[in-house]
């Protein structure tokens, strides 16, 4: 058995297509859904944990590449520029999971990347934008 | 036994001064009592870091050869303001380029404005200049292009017209889709409370009535050392104060200047203000001398004893009426939530209050060492009921 954290993008044709269910049905794998959205442009991202037995797993990812979905691992998705940050805090009420949070001891900004489930909702909202994705 | 600049500067220079923070001297005070920590304390040091958008820089860029007599230019793209003298200009943090989507796609990014402009100088990163001008006798070149860094300039100076606001407001956002103002995102049905203010460390949270800040105090400013020179635009001498006489709004406001040269780019950072625009973090620090012991009270104020107005910023704000929704104290908004009409709203802040320590501290350690003297005011600014 294996259990990834994965980030998928998919472009607005595939935004109404059971994906998810194909992967449960056919490639009998579980998910538990950490974040989902449809930006504006129609662009759906979906953040997840998929877990199933290695081979199903495998299968069911070329699955997702067939259909053109991008892939990445989430773990590494948003990181912060620790020279940019200046610590005013105002990304803390913008985060869904607590990743960003102040100490209020020394009134500094944590970021707990195992936290972060990589929605992206500090990015631009930090006004010297030291938060960023990484592809 | 008051004590004069004069004196104060003397302990200094000789490395003698006692000098503490705005937040060491709140339980220096609780301890010693005003009187003996009037004596005893010399200088208390404050600071603020924040987005401070009516700030900017005088640049001259030296003569050309031909010379040319600038009637438009523009540093990376972003418009500098050319209706001074020959290769004098002004650049404000606020100004995008002209080909920059604003918010066309709202909400706009603003990702390089003149913030990031002036921190890239600081920076000594070289900068785009080019200008244009319809030529004259004595200036006959229409055309001037360049790479310049900082120290090609012959004077770059920062010259802000309002920063440091003695107190603002608190923004929440009562409708019912998220809004993108100066004070950050605000989510809908006050999701959220953001609010801008070093609360007991900022520099005119300390000193309310201007009994000792005036036009010539000396100040840490973008990390090197700059003056105040005016009362800020907008600086109400008379504003609605609490029972300490701290104002319960904005109010005082500073006009500060420094050579940009000595500042460093820690202190001065571009912002992209989500929706609204660019701006400029602005570092500064205000030294507060004990010249009494009723100087020292003023020092003390803590950050459950100032107040701050808590404003609709989806409809009282853009439309200009007075209501509020009510006042908190800092204290409860550094703690992360507040109350507001029996529900429960997690609080942010615009400006740095880690930031605003460190540059309190950086100020007492400098007068310490006897590197900074105090700059005794000219005249004081504006304040009623001094």
């Amino acid at each position: 058995m294996i259990s990834r954290k994965i980030v998928l993008r998919f472009a607005a044709p595939l935004v109404d297509q059971p994906i998810i269910y194909h992967l449960v049905k056919d490639y009998d794998l579980s998910f538990n859904i950490l974040k989902a959205s449809i930006s504006p442009q129609e662009e759906g991202v979906l953040v997840f944990e998929l877990t199933g037995e290695r081979e199903n797993y495998d299968a069911g990812i070329q699955y997702l590449k067939s259909l053109d979905v991008q892939i990445q691992p989430f773990s590494e998705d948003v990181r912060r520029d620790e020279n940019k940050c200046t610590h005013c805090g105002v990304c803390v009420v913008l985060c869904p999971t607590k990743a960003l949070s102040v100490d209020r001891a020394t009134m500094r900004v944590n970021f707990d990347s195992d936290q972060c489930i990589a929605c992206g909702a500090c990015i631009r909202a930090c006004p010297p934008r030291a938060m960023e994705m990484v592809f | 036994m008051p004590k004069t600049f004069q004196e104060i500067n003397e302990k200094i220079a000789k490395g003698q001064a006692v000098v503490v923070t705005a937040e060491e001297i709140i339980d220096l005070v609780e301890e010693k009592g005003s009187a003996r920590a009037a004596r005893e304390v010399d200088v208390v040091t404050t600071g603020t870091f924040g987005a401070m958008c009516s700030s900017g820089a005088v640049l001259n860029i030296g003569h050309t050869t031909p010379k040319i007599r600038i009637q438009k230019a523009w540093l990376n793209e972003i418009a500098a303001y050319g209706g001074l003298a020959a290769v004098d200009i002004y650049v404000g943090a606020t100004e995008m380029p002209e080909h920059d989507p604003l918010n066309s796609e709202h909400p706009g990014e603003f990702r390089y404005g003149g913030g990031h402009l002036i921190q890239d100088l600081v920076a000594g990163k070289p900068i785009h200049l080019k200008a244009t001008s319809y030529g004259t006798d004595c200036y006959p070149r229409k055309e001037f292009e360049k790479d310049l860094t900082i120290h090609d300039l012959k004077d770059a100076t920062l010259l802000s017209p309002r920063n440091a606001y003695q107190n603002y407001n608190v923004a929440v956002n009562g409708s019912d889709k998220t809004i993108y103002t100066y004070l950050g995102v605000l989510k809908p049905h006050m999701g959220n409370a953001n609010y801008s203010s070093a609360g007991q460390l900022s520099p005119l949270m300390n000193d309310p009535f201007f009994k000792t800040i005036g036009i010539g105090t000396r100040i840490f400013l973008g990390g090197g050392v700059g003056y105040v020179f005016w009362p800020g635009t907008q600086h109400d001498p008379d504003p609605e104060r609490n029972a300490l006489g701290v104002p319960k709004g904005g109010a005082g406001t500073l006009s500060v200047v420094g050579d940009l040269k000595q500042m460093h780019p820690e202190w001065l950072v571009g912002v992209s203000l989500l929706g609204y625009g660019a701006s400029l973090m602005v570092g500064i620090g205000v030294p507060i001398p004990i010249l009494n012991e009723d100087i020292v009270r003023h020092t003390a104020i803590r950050d459950e004893d100032i107040v701050a107005p808590i404003v609709d910023y989806s409809d009282a704000y853009p439309n200009a009426r007075p209501e509020t929704l009510g006042e908190i104290d800092y204290r409860s908004l550094r703690s992360g939530r507040i109350t507001l009409m029996g529900k429960e709203i997690p609080t942010a802040s615009m400006s740095s209050y880690s930031k605003a320590r460190e540059i309190a501290g950086t100020l007492k350690e400098w007068i310490q060492k006897g590197s900074f003297l105090l700059g005794e005011p000219t005249e004081l600014l504006p304040a009623v009921g001094r």
